[in-house]
């Protein structure tokens, strides 16, 4: 079944989307990236040294399937964001951004009114922008109102490996959006990446979950398996639990 | 982003897609009545013939979600004719171009005697309607009636021909909470045959119509098929396609479906399709399970008998006494109906029958016209 993802002009054949942030070497983290087959990856702006084209992180992962998605970590407003893509435009050639914005240093989380502002200014300015947000419904219509191409609503604070912990708003999201579902940060086991894709999310972005695993590259396979099972099982239309109605009068015999 | 209706519609053929809702199976339905979370082709599942034994079932599960989301009431709204001058044929319709009846315009007399009776029934959600006739009743009088009648009513919807964004626009400024413009049938060749004469024969004008009032910024938006016209089955499809597409670009606007059957006139068109009532209650319990918060409406063109059992199993909306002539209040009771309706109670004996069934009837649900 050809089953492709598209955002914005790129398709896209695995729904797996990965960062780079937290593996012990760049060996090992291309070998993960490699064994994962994400063709989305993406690389925090603030950590990359766009002069040097010896970069190491960058050369480990730079494959002609591969696209590179930096993304505005570490920026607190939507100024600051929009300058940080423009340096990455120029730096790494591309116009899409992953939108991150988060002023608060200990849970990250991200800045809806600095995201929304940034969101559309960045549109204006040409680029594909993904932006990283809570699982908040009426923000991802906001965003896809000003031209967000997707959105990356959080299952769980980032880096918490907790799972889907937004599960009744990624709900609604994904039934309300006209825009791909990604869902981002908090997905800590394959389960919970498979579960992201049951419930029809369009792709699902893991880092920290494969990166400071006993044997990240296993653990890349075993998200990959696990996300497109997720998502065939999505397509196959899964039964579900029977709610069973409460016995009551019959309220149609007076159809007969 | 804001593709318009016509763009999706256009991919779907009629054929293929009452086939498609035919060949649903038992298991498809089971699976549907399942979830919690229901897509279209779910909703094909529980208007196909395969769920008529499942009926009771869906009218349980629709019973329980209107009531987890609506509680106990029942809105209450009533329409005004006002004029049933009308440049367009529509093969249905007693107003019809063609049909040699008296026809009138209400003048601002009129208006305000018909809206003191309403008054005096307690209605303070008022639904205006007139035929297409754009040199009398334009956008000019429409509005003009609006502001005429805008301090009595806590909001006013409009029953109109479609019009432009602009003029959407303008409207809404003067204080326009909804609109309701039904597609009549999603047949787009059967369509032409009821539309034959008139600006209304633009097919497409219509279909895109929501989409003009969903970036007008308008608060509600009913939709709806006259059934009857064509199979009920593939146009339920199609209101359905029609409500998921605007909920999700327009999602900031309500939405509400309608049901209304062809109902005898003068000059008398045989539906082609027969909906019965159980068809009929099939089609709304499976609005329903698409959709727990949109409201559905009922008007008078039921029977007492229908309705008073109706009001359990999913609708959210209810006029009475409605009269379907202008002037059909005070100024004129005699004068040509645009359809019979069918059931004749007063609204005090509505509100009791609705007490008497534990429902709270209610007059006004929101202000608008501050
Ligand atoms: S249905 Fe409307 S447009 Fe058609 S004839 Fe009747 S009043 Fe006129």
């Amino acid at each position: 079944m050809n089953d492709l993802l598209t955002i914005a002009d790129k398709t896209f054949q695995s729904r797996l989307f990965t960062g780079t942030g937290k593996f012990s070497s760049n060996q090992l983290m291309s070998d993960a990236l490699m064994a994962c087959e994400s063709e989305l990856i993406t690389v925090a702006l603030k950590r990359v040294d766009v002069n040097n084209e010896q970069d190491q992180m960058l050369k480990s992962i730079m494959r002609p399937h591969i696209n590179l998605l930096p993304n505005t970590s570490g920026v607190r407003n939507a100024k600051e964001a929009v300058f940080a893509a423009q340096l990455a435009r120029e730096a790494l050639e591309t116009n899409w951004v992953k939108l991150e914005i988060h002023p608060d240093p200990k849970y990250l989380l991200p800045d809806p009114i600095e995201t929304l502002k940034a969101a559309e200014e960045l549109v204006k300015l040409g680029f594909v922008v993904m932006p990283y947000i809570h699982a908040d419904p009426v923000l991802c219509k906001r965003l896809e109102d000003v031209g967000a191409q997707c959105v990356m609503p959080l299952g769980a604070p980032i880096g918490t490996n907790k799972g889907l912990k937004t599960l009744d708003f990624l709900e609604i999201i994904i039934e309300q959006s006209n825009v791909p579902v990604i869902v981002d940060a908090g997905i800590g086991s394959p389960s919970h990446a498979a579960f992201a894709m049951e419930l029809g999310a369009d792709a699902v972005l893991v880092n920290t979950a494969i990166a400071v695993s006993q044997k990240p590259i296993e653990m890349a396979k075993a998200f990959k398996m696990a996300v497109e099972a997720g998502r065939i099982a999505y397509n196959a239309k899964l039964a579900t639990v029977k709610h069973h109605a409460e016995a009551s009068s019959p309220l149609t015999s007076f159809l007969n | 982003m804001n593709t318009s209706f016509q763009t999706i519609f256009d991919t779907y053929n009629w054929e293929m897609t009452l086939n498609s809702i035919n060949a649903k199976t038992a298991q498809d339905v089971e699976f549907a009545l399942a979830k919690t979370k229901r897509d279209l082709e779910d909703f094909k599942a529980l208007i196909s013939p395969a769920a008529r034994p499942y009926l009771e079932q869906m009218a349980q599960q629709s019973r329980l979600i209107t009531k987890k989301r609506f509680g106990n009431t029942i809105q209450m709204y009533v329409p005004m004719y006002l004029s049933n001058e009308c440049q367009n044929i529509c093969t249905y319709c007693g107003f019809s171009m063609t049909n040699k009846i008296p026809r009138r315009t209400l003048t601002d007399a009129d208006i305000l005697k018909e809206v003191a009776f309403l008054k005096s029934k307690g209605y303070d959600h008022i639904l205006l309607v007139t035929g297409e006739a754009n040199k009398t009743v334009g956008v000019p009088y429409i509005k003009h009636a609006m502001e005429l009648i805008k301090h009595q009513f806590s909001n006013i919807t409009i029953e109109v021909q479609p019009l432009h964004q602009q003029e959407y626009e303008e409207l809404i400024e003067a204080n326009l909470y909804a609109v309701l413009v039904y597609q009549e049938t999603y047949n787009r060749a059967e369509y032409k045959k009821h539309h034959p004469k008139g600006k209304k024969s633009n097919f497409d004008f219509r279909l895109e119509t929501p989409d003009r009032l969903g970036r007008s910024g308008i608060h509600k938006i009913g939709l709806g098929a006259l059934f009857g016209l064509e199979d009920w089955r593939a146009d339920s499809f199609f209101t359905a396609l029609h409500l998921k597409h605007l909920q999700k670009t327009y999602w900031k606007t309500k939405y509400s479906i309608s049901f209304p059957r062809l109902r005898p006139h003068s000059g008398g068109l045989e539906p082609k399709v027969e909906m019965t009532d159980s068809d009929l209650v099939q089609t709304i319990c499976a609005f329903r399970l698409l959709d727990d918060d949109v409201e559905l409406s009922m008007s008078t063109r039921e029977s007492e008998t229908f309705r008073n059992h109706i009001v359990h199993l999913g609708i959210t909306s209810l006029s009475a006494e409605s009269k379907t002539n202008p002037g059909g209040y005070v100024v004129e009771p005699q004068s040509l109906e645009q359809f019979e309706i069918s059931d004749e109670r007063s609204t005090e004996a509505i509100a009791k029958m609705l007490q008497e069934n534990g429902l709270e009837p209610v007059w006004k649900d929101w202000e608008n016209t501050w």
